[in-house]
């Protein structure tokens, strides 16, 4: 039965071959991503260099340097930043609302709704890109309808306000789009799976659902939430399709990146770009590598269960 | 799934508590269903009604409608203005037909490999886990841009290296292939982590019992793996088309916005829609786009018996 004792030879040889299939798939899979960090190490110049000798190419910073002074980026980060993390706690704070209600209560409509919120995140960004960037833009006619009818300038104010085309805040509001209906879908599950105990001692003691939810279900979901928050923030972070329709200035660090420019139009700074993409790259990876565990469980909650 | 309505001793007051619960049911479901409503509802809602219009994006007050003119209408001088008469568009869904069959073809495959190596034990398994997550980790733009770079004819590894100077990217026909060898790098791990994680949850002692009647390893595969593995499996194929069908940002940063439109529907309709500010013809595509996507979904559900819950 022992291959390694009967065949030692054919042993040997499979073993070489498997280890063969695990280097090839751990090349496959980092090589590119080692070849960027190597350019972004690199300076301009020798990117006319053989492999060989762009490997041994002094290492230096410059591309780093030139990124981060560069206004543009500095720029992307801070609003990748804002709006990234803006959308996934406004889909955490409500998503676990939604959650809750679905991973707890009985009532009529439910399942109707779990599909709706399901059917949101199938369907194409592209199907609202048009009435999300008219109702961004404010030339949505409903919203002018209102601006004009109101007589007081607060209220215009307020109205005015919702002109959030190229604001950090419209691409908030647009990414809800894909976050909340993830959210809600992890959540609902790692809800159900809670134990009941819990929440029933909470209610005999008369607790209103509020107060359940934040002071005993809130807890032990620290772990799902966390989860769930990082798994879509890595989705915030990366949108590309809304967040360069939606800003013109105020771009995200995708978009950034997508467009990074040299100092002529035919210039393609390969340099910078690597460094920049590395930078953007670096903090999702070292995230990821930490909540290894977590991610998978959170990813096969979302995508397996649904 | 556990409820906690107490057991009804007595019908009347359970039934209080059961109605009370459906209203706060609401109460929580609600900043939800708003938020959908006014960022999914609403505009799709729109999409669907600028489709019968001809309309500018700069001015969308300053509309005629024409019914279904801009999916088809010829004019009296013979030129045919509807997006569906246009080639363009239907080079488009082939490239994104073309794109996600064999991305997804080849990411389950690849993903397949993948797990089950990972899965079996060996030294170094922890690295190797560690190592998939990279590829999934990176921002698909950013991949896109490496990409590019390494498929680039004068500086690139690929480009000036293994293709000898050709300019894969510049030629639609040998850039779909470009993007799909992009695409799969991209998500093969995702692929392989859920795969992974449903082989993780196969029982054990079914192998042994396997091992003692003699089955090989590929027939183990073929009849105990594979069929155990299919709900996953499915799910996960779902979700990966809808996602190459939709896809636009590898095509948009590694084509530009114009050649974009004839690899991607999503490209092909966000041209129309926001490069060329035509409302009404971007509203139409975008209708069709998400026509042709919800019919894969119900195709994919029935003929699969795809279960959500």
């Amino acid at each position: 039965m022992n291959l390694k004792t009967a065949k030692p030879e054919l042993y040997y040889l499979q073993r070489a071959a498997f280890y063969l299939l695990v280097l090839v798939i751990t090349v496959y899979l980092l090589a590119p991503f080692f070849w960027a960090v190597l350019t972004s190490l690199r300076s301009p110049g020798d990117l006319f260099l053989t492999p060989g000798e762009f490997i041994a190419a002094p290492t230096t910073f410059q591309n780093y340097v030139q990124v981060f002074s560069n206004p543009n980026f500095q720029r992307g980060l801070l609003y990748s930043l804002i709006v990234a993390v803006g959308s996934v706690l406004v889909s955490l704070l409500i998503g676990s609302f939604a959650a809750y209600a679905l991973g707890r209560f009985r009532f009529k409509g439910k399942t109707v709704i779990l599909y709706v919120i399901l059917g949101v995140s199938v369907f194409p960004q592209i199907a609202v890109l048009g009435g999300l960037y008219s109702f961004l833009q404010g030339a949505d006619s409903a919203l002018n309808a209102a601006i004009e009818a109101s007589s007081s300038g607060t209220l215009d104010r307020f109205l005015d306000a919702f002109k959030l085309y190229n604001r950090p805040l419209g691409l908030i509001l647009s990414y809800l789009i894909f976050t909340i209906p993830f959210t809600v879908w992890v959540l609902t599950s790692f809800v159900r799976d809670i134990p009941g105990e819990l929440e029933e001692a909470a209610l005999v003691d008369g607790a209103s659902p509020l107060q359940t939810l934040f002071l005993v279900l809130f807890p032990v979901m620290m772990p799902a939430l966390v989860t769930t928050g990082l798994l879509a923030f890595i989705n915030a972070w990366n949108e590309y399709l809304f967040a360069l329709t939606f800003t013109s200035t105020n771009r995200t660090v995708p978009v950034v990146i997508a467009n990074y420019s040299g100092a002529t139009q035919f210039d393609q700074p390969w340099g910078p770009i690597m460094a920049a993409s590395i930078v953007v790259t670096i903090p999702l990876i070292i995230l990821v590598l930490v909540f290894q565990r977590n991610i998978v469980s959170g990813l096969t909650a979302g995508a397996v269960k649904g | 799934m556990t409820v906690q309505v107490p057991t009804p001793a007595r019908p009347r007051r359970t039934r209080g508590i059961e109605a009370a619960r459906a209203r706060q049911a609401l109460w929580l479901l609600l900043p939800t269903l708003i938020a959908i409503a006014l960022v999914a509802g609403y505009p799709l809602y729109r999409t669907f009604y600028f489709s019968l219009f001809e309309a500018n994006l700069t001015n969308p007050e300053q509309r005629s409608f024409i019914g279904l003119g801009n999916f088809w209408f010829t004019t009296q001088e013979g030129v045919a203005l509807g997006f569906l008469q246009d080639p363009k568009w239907w080079g488009a869904v082939k490239n994104t037909l073309l794109f996600t069959v064999v991305s997804v073809f080849l990411e389950t495959v690849f993903g397949m490999i993948i797990a089950l190596v990972v899965n079996s034990a060996f030294r170094g398994r922890a690295l190797l886990r560690t190592a998939m997550l990279v590829p999934w980790a990176i921002p698909t733009v950013v991949s896109a841009q490496m990409w590019a770079y390494l498929y680039n004819d004068s500086f690139g590894l690929i480009g000036r290296g293994l293709l000898g100077g050709q300019a894969v990217l510049a030629n639609t026909d040998t850039a779909i292939w470009a993007l799909i060898a992009v695409d799969v790098w991209k998500t093969t791990s995702f692929m392989a982590l859920l795969i992974l994680a449903g082989l993780q949850s196969l029982p054990g002692d079914m192998y042994e019992a396997a091992d003692v009647d003699g089955a090989s390893k590929w027939t183990q595969f073929w009849k105990l793996t594979l069929p155990l593995l299919r709900p996953a499996l499915l799910v996960a194929l779902v979700f990966r088309s809808l996602d190459a069908l939709r896809v636009f940002d590898v095509m948009s940063v590694m084509l530009g916005n114009v050649n974009a439109a004839s690899t991607s529907m999503t490209g092909y309709a966000r041209q129309a829609l926001i490069d060329n500010q035509l409302l009404g013809m971007g509203s139409a595509v975008s209708v069709a786009v998400f026509l042709i996507i919800m019919v894969i979904v119900v195709i994919y559900v029935t003929a699969f018996r795809v279960k959500f819950d």
